[in-house]
């Protein structure tokens, strides 16, 4: 991984590789992450930042708040499981629950592309109220604006949300310590292949759903059951190992995992197989990672284990007092490397 | 899963791996020849199951690596003109050529689309009447059926705007590439089980003949694999050298008949360039006459085409067996899967790639040690 260099004011454009943004530069693998990491980050470098986690958290008088934010842009919009609106409002939930926070308010953007049937505008907002009310957050502000048919696809929304934590653990992937358990909250892989089918019109026996879902209302289970959460992750672009990869290096510890633990379905995998990908990579949008000592495993899965979104959750390796990386034992015994993708998972020839 | 997860079992591995330590007598070195082979042996840490005396050697078998510097250029050419929609399978994309990759040629707002099938192609040529729909046909002998059923179609159907950029290459003359090399190492193969499912595996036995190698035609499989390695293994210290198939539950040893039939009707036999290789006589296909309306080179005026490869790169050493990924000076500081010099650094099914993302460390580890894996 790269070293974080710094730029003084009259620096060039800090990025060598690639002289314009390719789409791989948002796919959240290596190339995502170095913009991040030679761009961003030096160019608005503050210790909130710093933390590198899903949202930032700082105090407000009494209080201890948390802020995220995130831009939707799914296609197509409505796939089986969810649709753009729902995907917008849970990703923000999550991203503040991955922060032990309990979510409060919402803001919603939406850029509309001239042209965009109502109908469909409508079925859309109607399925972020349903998600707002599940989640039990409010939205309360928002923006519209509509660009030229052609320079849009139907819809984006953005969306940020503010959460209010009320307990004094420390969580994110600093506080990762050899010796944690890593527990994963269920099968990994559905919503990827879900957007994929829809959008490439890859037929299967039966329609494999998206797992987009709230997270904040296990998260508040897990806090409120007093457990000592080192850090938690959800697992949405890049997927189960570039989530892994990026807590290994912000915490300089080694993640060291067991392929046979991790759960995929079997519609899942077979899609996998057909299409050479490979479901440790593949988005999800309800699926989160959990790190916390070893000792208050059993605790965390029967607490885990009685939520519907945390129904299929399991231990799946451990952190250790090595520096390097990401390993994986194989299904048959072997270890590797678990690395990120450059950009985008592509599919093979053969 | 079903069909997967019995080729994934621990307990099978462990006694194929059993089976070949007490094969083993002295040193073995194999080659593994297709890129998923590869893929899978480094992804499921395979050859560290082996014993020392089992070197395995990553072959020419990823199409990806070997589709020579000029075809990329030609295809980044063809790829930017705005009457163009280029399609292509996913793995090309970033390919690079001599100063671009086609993922830069869309960035710059090249209409260049990932297809699934090659039928996806011609099917896109239809609704565009205005434009012209080009797909790059690469592949080995796997592909080749798909590819030839799409020009065909294109045909049949006269659509007039569908063409297709043909890099096509073949196994067994790179098999007798390798074995014809003053240094090559390799004393057995495992031949590409998706290739023989087309091909069969009749052409093999001559080359196994001529040259004195087993020949072992090898599924992908964590359990494919190990038993490929035990069957060439066993051949080797007994002293036999011939095609056997490990692979029987897709391979029959004619292959696919009206596969091969329509292959041959749309495609010759042509001498090919290989990335990192170099010319190889009767290596590759091409159009044959009935079809050459529909060649792109031709309908784009790029057949002229020349480029060089980067001096440092040793992708071709890699290719042939005769250097590992982690003997190249560039490999994973200056050459890297985000800034590849070379297409084996590109593909998943590139040696280079694989021991970028599943090696990286042991490589680190080992070289701290003073030793070289």
């Amino acid at each position: 991984m790269k070293a974080q260099m710094e730029y003084g004011p009259v620096c060039p454009i800090p990025i060598s590789e690639y002289p314009q943004v390719l789409m791989a530069h948002g796919g959240g693998g290596k190339l995502m992450h170095d913009l991040i990491e030679n761009m961003f980050v030096p160019a608005f470098h503050n210790p909130l930042l710093g933390e590198r986690h899903d949202g930032a958290v700082f105090n407000v008088g009494t209080a201890r708040l948390a802020f995220t934010t995130d831009s939707y842009v799914v296609k197509p919009i409505f796939f089986p499981g969810g649709d753009i609106g729902s995907l917008a409002v849970n990703g923000t939930v999550n991203d503040l629950a991955m922060c032990g926070a309990r979510p409060l308010y919402l803001s919603a953007g939406f850029i509309l592309e001239e042209g965009m049937e109502t109908e469909k505008l409508w079925q859309i907002v109607r399925s972020m109220q349903r998600a707002a009310e599940e989640a039990g957050v409010a939205l309360v502000t928002g923006d519209t604006k509509v660009v030229d048919r052609g320079k849009g696809d139907e819809i984006f929304i953005n969306t940020a949300g503010v959460g209010v934590i009320e307990h004094d653990l420390k969580i994110n992937p600093k506080q990762v310590r050899p010796g944690d358990a890593v527990i994963l909250s269920g099968d990994i892989g559905r919503h990827g292949i879900a957007i994929m089918a829809a959008r490439e019109g890859l037929e299967f026996e039966s329609a494999i759903e998206s797992d987009c879902a709230p997270l904040n209302s296990l998260v508040r289970n897990l806090i409120d059951a007093g457990l000592d959460i080192h850090c938690m992750r959800d697992l949405t672009r890049g997927g189960l190992a570039s989530a892994l990869v990026e807590i290994a290096e912000s915490s300089g510890h080694q993640i060291f995992i067991e392929e046979t633990k991790i759960s995929v379905r079997d519609d899942v995998q077979g899609a996998c197989e057909i299409l050479g990908f490979d479901p440790m990579y593949l988005a999800n949008e309800g699926r989160f990672v959990l790190f916390l000592p070893e000792a208050q495993t059993e605790r965390a899965l029967a607490v885990m284990n009685a939520h519907l979104h945390g129904a299929g959750a399991a231990r799946i390796g451990k952190v250790t007092d090595e520096s390097f990386g990401v390993i994986l034992k194989s299904r048959i015994g072997a270890n590797r490397i678990v690395d990120m993708f450059t950009g985008e998972q592509l599919p093979r020839i053969c | 899963m079903k069909y997967i997860d019995e080729y994934r079992d621990a307990d099978a591995a462990e006694q194929f791996r059993e089976a070949i330590h007490k094969t083993v007598s002295r040193p073995w070195t194999l080659m593994e020849v297709c890129g998923g082979q590869t893929h899978a042996i480094v992804k499921f840490g395979i050859d560290e199951l082996l014993p020392k005396e089992v070197e395995l050697v990553h072959g020419p078998g990823c199409p990806v690596c070997v589709t020579p510097l000029e075809l990329i250029d030609k295809a980044i050419t063809i790829a930017s003109r705005p009457d163009v929609i280029f399609c292509s399978f996913g793995d090309m994309l970033r390919v690079p050529g001599s100063d671009r990759d086609l993922l830069m040629v869309k960035a710059n707002g090249g209409d260049i689309r990932i297809v699934y099938s090659p039928l996806d192609a011609v099917k896109i040529a239809r609704e565009n009447p205005d434009k012209e729909v080009v797909f790059f046909a690469v592949g080995f002998e796997t592909t080749a059926p798909a590819n030839a059923m799409a020009v065909h179609q294109a045909k049949q159907l006269g659509v007039k705007n569908f063409s297709v950029l043909v890099s096509h290459v073949l196994v067994p003359p790179a098999i007798e590439a390798v074995m014809s090399s003053p240094q090559c190492r390799v004393q057995g193969f495992l031949a590409a089980g998706h290739v023989c499912t087309v091909m069969g595996y009749t052409e093999y036995e001559p080359i196994a003949k001529k040259y004195k190698v087993p020949i072992v035609v090898t599924g992908f499989e964590p359990l494919d694999i190990l038993q490929g390695i035990f069957m060439c293994v066993k051949q080797l210290e007994e002293g036999r050298t011939e095609v056997e198939n490990q692979y029987a539950r897709s391979v029959r040893k004619e292959g696919n008949q009206p596969a091969q039939q329509l292959v041959r009707e749309v495609f010759r036999i042509v001498p090919r360039k290989w990335r990192g290789v170099g010319e190889i006589p009767e290596s590759g296909l091409g159009l044959t006459d009935e079809y050459a309306e529909f060649d792109a080179e031709k309908r784009f005026g790029v057949s002229a085409y020349t480029a060089e490869e980067p001096e440092e790169c040793i992708s071709g050493l890699v290719l042939q067996g005769i250097k590992k990924p982690n003997e190249c000076p560039a490999f994973g500081t200056r050459c890297t899967p985000e800034h590849p010099f070379g297409a084996t650094m590109v593909s998943n099914e590139g040696a280079c790639a694989a021991y970028h993302r599943y090696r990286r460390h042991l490589v680190r580890v080992e070289t701290a040690r003073g030793v070289t894996i």
